[in-house]
This record gives structure tokens, C-alpha cells and sequence, in this order.
């Protein structure tokens, strides 16, 4: 906690919650807005801290629903405190880590564990999420209850989809019982097994196992049909195919509770991106059609995807460097995730209100975090950044212990100047 | 008890209220309107504490159980016995069942010896009322599969009568596995009928879908659910049944849907706990609490057990006179 209040002036506020974007001032008392002011603030007296945004976006800081860590089991990869220090550096204030750790978040003592280590890391706010089943075997139901109780957000298999159609129905209804999400891959098992690519052209032409990005669609609609029925909250873990969207919509007309996530990775590059086999490409589920990621785009526009994480997945070059077939899954993208959507909002005119509101607003409703909003009382977790400043990713320049980002070499536009959680000044790039 | 009947003048009584059952079967405690379960109760409570009568004498009471329930059977078989009638015990162990015999087959072979009253216990919804079509004597279900189990709705009833005076108005709380209880199908039924209001509290997947439209209100958790409840029945859960299908883990079980004192203060002043048995203490209930005199009626609903049965097959045996 400061004691000195704190006032951020001279900023362009972009508020998702209010819907304002335009010039103002944020007071923070304790740790917490105390005060937003739009339009011209007043000169603020002696006894504050000012520091003065120049022009610069004050935001919500993000909210970033899909990070894995190592921790606890393989803390090469990263640990929750590298983890935090690159959040910090991406204007990440708040995130989840995944259960499929070793050993799995599939019980209350772990999540108890995870979150008092969390306790002691100031640069981000830490939240676990459960397994859905024992040891993330998609048979026997982990103590959703017991662990919600401990504090995890939501629950989820993480990259692995529950093959048993009665275990997922049986899941979606007990969880249900304590309004908990289940977050859940869409992929039907069979026809994504061993692939490291959506079939198609490019594919064939490089020779690489592949799924139909049909497979993403068939899996979705068998997972929409148990959230209908049951009544029980889904949240589609990674929508990356066209087809698969028209079925998110077609569910959300319906009245399904379903809300959606989209990883940035998706949004940004497309299967041509793998290239010359650069597995720092190869992600899960696999890049898609130029088509996919439009229509991507265009979903994230409409609200039909609620959520954009960063899916942060870190493999360190071992995992890596090695035949495309082979090579580990999953990008860090914890420092990217914010210029990364700045650049979309250049590139393809998303409004800047709407692609926060994927980052900040809306995930914080969806875990039910006070923050995420520049509101009077919600926590001071806020970012200062130049968005119209170009940067040009180095991957080993990244904070996080892992390097492997497919934006390696990309230029995108939109640097973070400042991150604040609860009123103390985490990251600063001055 | 003020006093046990048994006098000459209080067997007279019981004889002229006996009545004859509505239908020459006891499968579903559907079967009774309002009158008759409320008549079915009044005799039942002239009964409890009854050690002999002679109202079924020279019939035969025949418990067929396919599957094993010592308290069901042996509070029927008192029931019988302290009435008069002859009562033989089959259990599917020593029935030509285990050697392959079809449930009909068996029925068809039973009904040759000519029993007055058949008293059936089986695992399969429907089986009771498949073996009354074909069998001249009155078929009692006594609990088939997930299906119903009508003389425990009965003796519920009637324990709840007995402590409140009356059942209309009541909020009676059934909690637990729901989906799996002939138990709770039964009571639903029962006390709709007797003007109960009826809630069913349970995890999502131990509460049927369409519950809600058998006449009772469904909660998700225990403090809604047992809010200024009067009557909080607990259900047996089969401990198969916590390994991760349907419920995580017995500790979480009780955590949030098993019966201690702190859920239980949420319930009405005055309430009651009753339980079906047999019970998993320290899974669905607490022993401190089931073993309170104060609070559970635990204990009275198997007494009850034996005056409700000793009822239900004099009412029968009414109706096959007749």
C-alpha cells in the first residue's frame, strides 16, 4: 500500500466497463481508483505523486485466463515469479495458471499451494485453475467444489478434451451446482490424434501430420449440445476455425451458457506461418486458414469470442529445437498479448474499446475479479501504453524464462510505459 | 407410547377401521388418495406398539427378496407374524433364480402354492408390478430398483405425523442422491398427496432432470435447500457411487451435501432429521447429530416400519375377502 496517493494524469483513458475512451486523470488511494476523472483534471495538490501519462492509453491492466507455468514440476520452463515479471512487462496485471502441472492442481492442497506462493509475488495478481478430472484423466471428477473453495476460477482439462461424453455431461451438471465454469478444448479425439497441422494444402506440401480444421467444429458442437442440457457453463477453450464459430453462434442464439476465448497467436498468424517448419509456429491446436483467422477477427469484432488470451506456454529450446512432428506445442505470450491486439487495432480497425474489453472487462466477469475496470474502489491493476509506438519482437529479450515466441522478428505497434498492481509501480520501461 | 394396545376392545377398534385396499396391489404410493392415506395413517397408528393380532390369520405371507435387506424383510415378517399369518422367507440365494430361472418363471411357481400376500424386493424398476400381473395374491413392493418403495413413504409419513401432529403444510427437505432413491420417488408422491411442500436437495447429478416438475422444488445446496425446512430426510449414498462419477470424493460429499449441526441450523426451529437407513456416518450424516434424540426421528421410523406394514396387509387381506 502507498501512502502517498498516487494521481496518473495527462492519460487517455480507455474503459471498457464505461465505455469511455477520451482524456482524464485516475486518482488512487490504498491501493484502489479512488477517483476517475474524464476531461481535464484538476491540478492536483502537493502532497500527491503524479505521474504524468503524456498522451499515453491508461487501461485496466489485462487479465490473461490462459498462462502455464512450470511450477510446480518442471521449473526450467518458468517459474509463477518469471511468469509475473514477463506479465508485468506485458501490462498483465492478472492471470491463471493451468492445472497440468506435476503435480496436477486436482486438489485443494495444491491450489493452496500455488496460491501461497503467489501470496509472495508482487508483480501480478496469481489465480489457479482446477483439473476437471483426477490427474486431467478424463475419467474420475476432481473436488471441483473443495478446490473452488481454495480459490480456483474456473475449471478445465486444459489441452486435453474429455473423451467421455458422459464424464464431460456429468462434469458441466456438477459444476453447475456451484455456478463454476468448465473450460474445455474442443477436439474431436480421433481425428486430431498425432497431427501437428489442419489438414489442408500447405500441410500436403510439407508433409506433416494434419486434422481437419473440422475436427474443432465436430468436437464443439458434442460439447455445446452436454452445456445445453445440462444447463452447466462452458467456456470453449480456443476457437480457431470459421466453422466452429458458426456453431458458437448458432448456441449462443440459442440461450447455451457458453462463452468463447481466442488466443492471440490465432489472431495474429495463419498456417503459412510455419513456414520452413519454424516450430515456434506449432502450437495447439495448430494455426489455420487465412480464412480462420478472418473470420476470427471478425468474431472477436461481434463479441461472439468473449476472451482473448495469451495462451503463454512456455518450452524451453529443447522442446523445440527439433523436427516439426516432434517439437513441443505452445508460445509464450505474456508480454506480447497487449501490443499484439494494438497491432490488430492498426492493422485491421477493431476498435480499441472492444479488444480491451477481451482482455480486461470480460474475463474479469467471467472469474469475478473487481478488476478490469477504471472504476471507483476496483483494484489500481492498470497499464500505461504508447499505442501507436513500434516495437520489433526479440525473443531473447523476453522476461520469461522460455523464449519461444512465433512473433520472433515481428513488427508490431504499441508499447507498454507502465504496469501498476494495486498502486505500486510493477514494470516501467523508463 | 401412553399405552400398548392389545385389549380385547381396542382389537375391535383396529377390526372396524381396517379398510379395503383401493387396489388388490401396493406397488407406488401413488395408489392412495388423500382419504385413504390418511386412513391408511390412522390405522397404522392403532397399531404401533401392537405385539398380537389375529387379523391374518390363516393367511399366507410370502417375502420374495432378490435382493438382500434385512430390515425391509424382517420388519414385514414381525409385521406378518404378530397378525396371525404364516410367513415364509425366500431369498434370491436359495430361489431357483440363481439357477437361471426367469423372474416370471419364478412368479408362475410361487403363485401355485397359493400365498395370500407377496412381498417383493427386487433390483429392477417394474419388477414388482411385472410379477403382480401374474400372481392371484396382493404384490407389496418393497423397493424395486430406483422405482419406489411405498411402505417407507408410509412409515416416513407417519413418523413425521407423530411428531408434528400433522404432514399438511410442512416443508419436508429430501436430500441427497435423489437420482439413484425409490425412497424419495415414494416420498414425493406421499407427501404431495398428504399437502406436504417437497424439496429436493442434492449435486446436479444426483438430482434427476425434470425434477422439478414431480411436484417438488429443486435446490443445488444445502443452505437454500434446508432454509426453514421442518423435516430434513437424509438419503443413503452407495459409497460406489463417490469415486468420481457422479461425485468427487466422500470428503467433498460431506463437505457440502452431508448433514451436520451447522447446515442443520438453518432448518425451521423444531426440526426434524430422519434417514431411511442404513446410514454412512461421516458421508451423508453426521453421527452427532443422527444420534441426537432431540432432533432425529431416526429410530421412530423403524418402529413405525412394523405398524405401517402390519396396515398394509390387513388392508389386503380386506380386499381379498371381499
Amino acid at each position: 500500500m502507498s501512502a502517498r496517493p498516487l494521481a496518473l494524469t495527462n492519460a487517455r483513458l480507455v474503459d471498457p466497463a464505461s465505455g469511455y475512451d477520451g482524456p482524464g486523470a485516475l486518482l488512487v488511494r490504498d491501493g484502489l481508483i479512488a477517483e476517475v476523472s474524464q476531461g481535464a483534471a484538476a491540478a492536483p495538490s502537493a502532497d500527491i505523486e503524479v505521474i504524468d501519462c503524456q498522451g499515453a492509453m491508461l487501461a485496466p491492466g489485462l487479465i490473461d485466463l490462459r498462462v502455464k507455468t512450470g511450477e510446480p514440476g518442471s521449473e526450467t520452463k518458468e517459474t509463477l515469479q518469471s511468469a509475473a515479471r514477463a506479465a508485468a512487462a506485458g501490462g498483465v496485471t492478472s492471470f491463471v495458471v493451468q492445472p497440468d502441472t506435476d503435480p496436477v492442481v486436482d486438489d485443494p492442497s495444491v491450489a493452496d499451494f500455488i496460491l501461497r506462493r503467489a501470496r509472495d509475488i508482487g508483480q501480478a495478481r496469481i489465480y489457479p485453475a482446477g483439473a476437471v478430472t483426477k490427474r486431467l484423466g478424463g475419467e474420475q471428477m476432481a473436488e471441483i467444489g473443495l478446490m473452488r473453495e481454495a480459490g480456483c476460477v474456473y475449471f478445465t482439462d486444459v489441452d486435453r478434451p474429455i473423451v467421455d461424453s458422459r464424464v464431460l455431461m456429468r462434469a458441466l451438471q456438477y459444476a453447475s451446482g456451484f455456478g463454476a465454469w468448465i473450460a474445455h478444448r474442443p477436439a474431436d479425439p480421433w481425428l486430431t490424434k498425432g497431427a501437428a497441422a489442419t489438414g489442408g494444402e500447405f500441410a500436403a506440401r510439407l508433409g506433416l501430420p494434419a486434422s481437419p480444421s473440422a475436427a474443432e467444429w465436430i468436437g464443439l458442437e458434442r460439447d455445446l449440445a452436454l452445456a445445453e442440457i445440462t444447463g452447466g457453463r462452458l467456456l470453449v477453450d480456443q476457437v480457431s476455425t470459421g466453422g466452429a464459430l458458426q456453431a458458437l453462434e448458432r448456441a449462443k442464439k440459442r440461450g447455451v451458457a457458453v462463452a468463447a476465448t481466442a488466443s492471440i497467436n490465432h489472431l495474429s498468424f495463419n498456417e503459412l506461418d510455419i513456414g520452413d517448419y519454424r516450430t515456434f509456429a506449432k502450437l495447439d491446436p495448430p494455426l489455420r486458414a487465412e480464412a480462420d483467422r478472418q473470420a476470427l477477427i471478425d468474431g472477436l469484432a461481434s463479441g461472439l469470442v468473449d476472451i482473448v488470451v495469451s495462451a503463454h506456454a512456455p518450452a524451453p529450446a529443447e522442446d523445440k529445437r527439433r523436427p516439426f512432428e516432434e517439437a513441443a506445442p505452445g508460445a509464450v505470450g505474456l508480454e506480447i498479448l497487449l501490443s499484439a491486439l494494438l497491432t490488430l487495432h492498426h492493422q485491421d480497425g477493431l476498435p480499441l474499446l472492444d479488444l480491451l474489453r477481451a482482455v480486461t472487462l470480460a474475463p474479469a466477469r467471467l472469474i469475478g475479479l473487481e478488476a478490469g475496470r477504471l472504476t471507483k474502489g476496483a483494484p489500481a491493476d492498470l497499464v500505461v501504453c504508447d499505442i501507436g509506438a513500434p516495437l520489433q519482437i526479440d525473443a531473447d529479450k523476453l522476461v520469461s524464462r522460455s523464449k519461444n515466441s512465433p512473433f520472433d522478428g515481428r513488427r508490431l505497434q504499441g508499447v507498454v510505459r507502465r504496469t501498476l498492481v494495486g498502486g505500486q509501480t510493477v514494470y516501467s520501461a523508463d | 407410547m401412553a399405552k400398548i394396545p392389545g385389549s380385547a376392545s381396542d382389537l375391535d377398534d383396529l377390526r372396524g377401521r381396517i379398510f379395503p385396499f383401493p387396489h388388490r396391489h401396493f406397488l407406488s404410493a401413488a395408489d392412495l388418495n388423500t382419504a385413504q392415506a390418511t386412513a391408511l395413517l390412522d390405522l397404522a397408528d392403532g397399531f404401533v406398539g401392537l405385539k398380537t393380532g389375529d387379523f391374518l390369520a390363516g393367511r399366507t405371507l410370502m417375502n420374495l427378496f432378490f435382493e438382500n435387506s434385512t430390515r425391509t424383510q424382517a420388519s414385514f415378517e414381525l409385521a406378518g407374524k404378530r397378525l396371525g399369518a404364516d410367513v415364509i422367507n425366500m431369498s434370491a440365494r436359495d430361489s431357483s433364480m440363481a439357477k437361471g430361472e426367469t423372474l416370471i418363471d419364478t412368479a408362475v411357481t410361487l403363485n401355485a402354492m397359493r400365498p395370500d400376500l407377496l412381498v417383493v424386493r427386487h433390483a429392477a424398476s417394474g419388477a414388482a408390478a411385472l410379477l403382480s400381473q401374474k400372481v392371484g395374491c396382493s404384490v407389496i413392493n418393497a423397493g424395486d430398483g430406483r422405482h419406489e418403495h411405498p411402505t417407507q413413504a408410509v412409515l416416513d409419513a407417519l413418523s413425521i405425523r407423530r411428531a408434528f401432529g400433522r404432514v399438511a403444510g410442512l416443508t419436508v427437505a429430501i436430500c441427497g442422491d435423489v437420482q439413484h432413491s425409490r425412497v424419495a420417488r415414494s416420498n414425493v408422491a406421499l407427501l404431495n398427496t398428504l399437502g406436504a411442500n417437497v424439496r429436493l436437495v442434492g449435486p446436479p447429478t444426483l438430482i434427476p432432470s425434470g425434477a422439478e416438475r414431480w411436484g417438488a422444488e429443486v435446490h443445488y445446496d444445502m443452505a437454500s435447500g434446508l432454509a426453514g425446512a421442518d423435516v430434513v430426510m437424509m438419503l443413503r449414498l452407495q459409497l460406489e457411487r463417490m469415486t468420481g462419477a457422479l461425485v468427487p470424493s466422500a470428503r467433498e460429499y460431506f463437505r457440502f451435501h452431508g448433514l451436520d449441526r451447522e447446515k442443520f441450523a438453518v432448518a425451521a426451529p423444531g426440526a426434524k432429521l430422519m434417514h431411511p437407513g442404513p446410514m454412512n456416518r461421516g458421508v451423508e450424516i453426521d453421527s452427532d447429530l443422527a444420534d441426537d434424540p432431540t432432533v432425529s426421528l431416526i429410530r421412530d421410523q423403524v418402529e413405525m416400519g412394523v405398524a405401517v406394514r402390519m396396515a398394509v396387509l390387513a388392508c389386503l387381506a380386506a380386499r381379498l375377502e371381499a
